[in-house]
Order: C-alpha cells, then sequence, then structure tokens
C-alpha cells in the first residue's frame, strides 16, 4: 500500500494566476524516500504543505495512508522554536499541545536531544544557540511524536556545509535505524541525490520527471566523492538544464501582453 | 568592580552635577531675593519645610501609593481580561471597542465630580479616578499583543491542533507580555495623575495636601507635594522595571526585532 498518492494536482492562489503542477499525479511507496528538486517559484514548497495539509488542493486528490494520519511530522526551512522556552520544553511541545505529555516522554525527549549533541543545551534558550543547534531542535521536536514519515522544507539551507553534511547522514542514520521515511525539498542536487531513494523533479510549466531507483549500496560522504556518485549528478544536472531550457522556450514562446 | 564603577560615574555624573549647579542657581536666585520667597521658596526651605512636616508628607504619600496601586492593580486585570475577551470574540470587539476609545477622550477631570457623586468624598474616588485613566493603554497594548502573534508560530502550533484555550495560554499570552508590559509602563504614569486628580476634588493624599498649602500660601509645601509625586511616580517606574527585569531574566518573552 502506497504511502502517499497524488493524482492529477493542481493548486492556484488565485483565479487568474497560472496554476502549479498542472496535474501532477505520483504515489509515494512505504519505503522510499523522496526529494522534491526544482527551480525556485516551481511549487516544492506548496506541494509539501498540500501533502501536510496545510493547503487544499484546487484540482484533484491526495489521499495519505490512514495509517500515517497521525504519523506525519514537518520540518519548516527556519527552525521555527518558541522563543521563550527551553530547548526542552520546544521538543515536548507536541505533546503538550495533543495532551500526550508525561515523564516517559520527558524521558524521551532529553534522550533525542542527547542523540542530537544538545544534551547540555536542556535549558537553554533558542536565542542562546547557533542555526545549526536550532534546527536539530526543531528535528527533535518532529521526531518526538515518533513518525512514520517528515515532511522537510529546505531545513538545511541556511546551514554551513559541514553541519549540513552531519544533518544529511544523521537523516540516514534515522532512516536506517527508525525506517523512517521523508519527503525532502531542496534546492541542491548532490544534497537529493544522497539522501534519498527518488527525486521529483518540478518546473514552473507544471511538468514534473519522475527519477527512480538511486541505489548506492553504503551512503557515507565519501561516497559523494566517487565517480559513480558523480556521474548520477551530472546526469541530473543536465536534465534540469533540459527543463529549464525548454521552459524558458515556452515562456518566450508566449505572446507578450 | 572599579571599571564598573567608571562606566556607572561616566554615565550618571553629568546628570548629577547638572542637578547640583541648577539647585545652587536656585538658591542663589532666592538668597538674593531677586525672587520673593513666598513665590519661589530656595530649596533649602523646601527641604525644611519637608522634614518638619514628614508625618503628615509621609501618610498623604502613602494613602496616594495606595491609591495609584488599587487603581493599577485593578486596570492590570479588568484590562488584560476585557482584552482577552474582545480578542476571542471579535463582534463583542467591534460592539464595545469604539465606546472605550470614546470614553477615553473624556479628560479624568470632567469625569471627578461625577466619581465624588457616585463614590463619596475619599479613597474610592481617588482609587476609581486612578483605574479609569489607566485602564484603556493596558487594554489597546493587550490586544495588540494578542493580534500580532507571529503567524510562522501559529502556523506550527496549527500542526498540532491545538485546543483554542492552549493557543491562547501557550501562544497568544506568552507572545502579548511584552506589550502588556508596555501598556503598564504607561499606565502607571498616567494612574498618578489620575489619583492626584481624583484627590484635588475627593480629598486625601497628595493632592489634597497640595490643594490645602496652595489655600494656605504655603508654596512650599505645595514643593514638598509635587516632589513627592514625582518620586512616587519614579519609583512605580523603577519597580516595574525590576519586576519585568527579573521576569526575563527568566524567560526571554521579548522576540528579537
Amino acid at each position: 500500500m502506497p504511502s502517499i498518492e497524488v493524482q492529477q494536482l493542481e493548486k492556484s492562489f488565485s483565479s487568474n494566476a497560472q496554476a502549479l503542477f498542472s496535474g501532477l499525479s505520483f504515489t509515494l511507496d512505504s519505503d522510499e524516500c523522496l526529494c522534491l528538486l526544482g527551480p525556485s517559484g516551481c511549487g516544492k514548497t506548496t506541494l509539501l504543505r498540500l501533502l501536510m495539509g496545510l493547503e487544499k488542493p484546487s484540482r484533484g486528490t491526495i489521499h495519505v495512508d490512514p495509517a500515517l494520519d497521525e504519523k506525519m511530522s514537518y520540518v519548516f526551512q527556519e527552525p521555527r522554536l518558541v522563543p521563550w522556552r527551553t530547548c526542552l520544553e520546544n521538543v515536548l511541545l507536541p505533546l503538550e499541545l495533543t495532551a500526550k505529555n508525561n515523564p516517559a516522554a520527558r524521558n524521551r525527549a532529553v534522550e533525542l536531544l542527547q542523540k542530537i549533541g544538545l544534551s547540555d543545551r536542556l535549558q537553554h534558550f533558542p536565542a542562546q544557540l547557533s542555526g545549526g543547534m536550532q534546527m536539530r531542535v526543531a528535528l527533535a521536536r518532529a521526531l518526538i511524536t515518533q513518525p512514520k514519515i517528515i515532511l522537510f522544507d529546505e531545513p538545511f539551507a541556511a546551514l554551513d556545509e559541514r553541519t549540513r553534511f552531519h544533518m544529511q547522514d544523521l537523516l540516514l542514520e534515522l532512516k536506517a535505524r527508525l525506517r523512517l521515511q521523508y519527503v525532502f525539498v531542496t534546492h541542491s542536487i548532490s544534497e537529493a541525490v544522497y539522501i534519498s531513494d527518488r527525486i521529483l523533479l518540478l518546473d514552473n510549466t507544471g511538468a514534473a520527471r519522475d527519477i527512480r531507483s538511486l541505489a548506492f549500496s553504503e551512503r557515507n560522504q565519501s561516497l559523494k566523492l566517487t565517480p559513480a556518485f558523480n556521474a548520477v549528478v551530472k546526469e541530473y544536472s543536465s536534465l534540469f538544464g533540459e527543463m529549464e531550457d525548454s521552459m524558458n522556450k515556452s515562456n518566450a514562446a508566449k505572446p507578450k501582453l | 568592580m572599579i571599571a564598573t564603577m567608571r562606566i556607572w560615574i561616566a554615565d550618571k555624573l553629568p546628570a548629577w552635577v547638572f542637578l547640583a549647579g541648577l539647585l545652587s542657581i536656585w538658591q542663589l536666585i532666592v538668597v538674593q531675593e531677586w525672587v520673593a520667597s513666598y513665590l519661589l521658596p530656595s530649596p533649602l526651605q523646601i527641604l525644611d519645610t519637608t522634614l518638619e512636616m514628614w508625618p503628615d508628607i509621609f501618610a498623604a504619600t502613602l494613602s496616594t501609593a495606595q491609591s495609584i496601586l488599587w487603581g493599577l492593580g485593578l486596570s492590570l486585570i479588568i484590562g488584560v481580561t476585557s482584552a482577552l475577551i474582545f480578542f476571542s470574540i471579535p463582534i463583542a470587539r467591534r460592539a464595545i471597542l469604539p465606546f472605550c476609545i470614546f470614553f477615553q477622550t473624556v479628560p479624568i477631570i470632567a469625569i471627578a465630580p461625577l466619581l465624588v457623586i457616585w463614590f463619596g468624598y475619599g479613597q474610592p474616588t481617588v482609587n476609581a479616578s486612578a483605574f479609569i485613566v489607566s485602564l484603556f493603554p493596558i487594554l489597546a497594548n493587550t490586544l495588540t499583543g494578542l493580534q500580532e502573534t507571529d503567524p510562522q508560530l501559529k502556523e506550527l502550533f496549527r500542526l498540532y491542533k491545538p485546543s483554542r484555550w492552549q493557543l491562547v495560554f501557550k501562544l497568544q499570552i506568552p507572545s502579548a507580555i511584552p506589550y502588556i508590559i508596555t501598556g503598564i509602563k504607561i499606565s502607571a504614569g498616567l494612574a498618578v495623575v489620575g489619583a492626584i486628580v481624583g484627590e484635588f476634588i475627593a480629598g486625601g493624599g497628595l493632592g489634597s495636601l497640595i490643594d490645602a498649602a496652595r489655600t494656605q500660601q504655603r508654596v512650599d509645601l505645595v514643593f514638598s507635594g509635587v516632589f513627592m509625586s514625582s518620586v512616587l511616580a519614579l519609583s512605580l517606574v523603577y519597580a516595574i522595571n525590576l519586576i519585568t527585569g527579573l521576569l526575563f531574566r527568566r524567560r526571554p518573552y521579548l522576540r528579537q526585532q
């Protein structure tokens, strides 16, 4: 049974604006991790918000496996921590709001924060943390509800490269250990190739290209240096380029108003 | 230690030197009889009177302080509560708020005689007068604070489908705290004015001490009363700063701008 099934999806924000996705359809199998890749303005974030139910589709349907309904988490582009809550309180927020906060949950939160290397920061406030640390707290907050699937909206875009690599590996580890599934929006082709099993290339015309089977037997940062990995990245870069070219052409073909 | 003292001296010394200069010139003007002492008593004469009349002045100051605290405390409770009601029930806000604004434009000095008719001479009228002038800034600021909750945080909370009360108590009230404090600071100054105006008409406290001294041509006593009322206002501001400082040291409610 697929985790997510999207059919004939379209989204427009006002009646005269061009619709996003023009009938996008895809299914996400229950063991897949997907990256959404595309130029700015192509609707990556909107697609993610639609999947989370933060927006309603204008046309088409999104079907999420009912078993996943309460098992979905979302990580925003920025950490979005509550400034007057400590790290620990921020991580516990989802449980407080769903009335599942108890001592066991607290222990789990402490454990999570330990695992992501913030055990000495439990009582710190967000303003006392670096950007990378804040993002890790946001990740812990997404994990505390024990989700089966997490939607990530370019969460590492603002991080320095080293922290970014570290977070990518953390994600792969979670995927392997908790059988966690994710949908990940990114601008970076190599990031997409590195962390996902499958890439959905979107462009501004609403066309999408679905790329499957990114099977690397073992993933660690040294993989990025191998010719095989780079060949794949190069291939997708040129695909990406082709899509942009055709997009520019179709824009040029449009009559000017 | 010495460094901090040096900074403190550099910061505060100019004001003290200026004050000393001003008082010396004042004293000189009166001693040289350039201005008659029954119009402008000298600083030393005012000090003498204050010390001589201290029991009366102290009792009057205490009575005024009580009224201010009554008025301000009531404003805080009723202001915040009505802001919460106006915020949760928009129809109540649209129906009632315009009249609050209208009521706010009526000068307290014009209402004070009415208060005497309703509450009689003495402290209840003074309390009511301090309350009326200090209510609106707290109400208006709290309402603004509740309405200006960060939309990003609101969206974060919405992911976890909170109840209305969870949203109010865990997000909206904490976001409004800096605004409430600004309201209290504005209201504190006004409450002093309201109390003294109330005392002019209803009797008691520094207001009637000043008024009685005026009728007896005791300009030195008028000055003592004026001086004590500004001491009251300053201590109030200082106390509020101290309390909010302690609060913010525990929790950083203020959002970074």
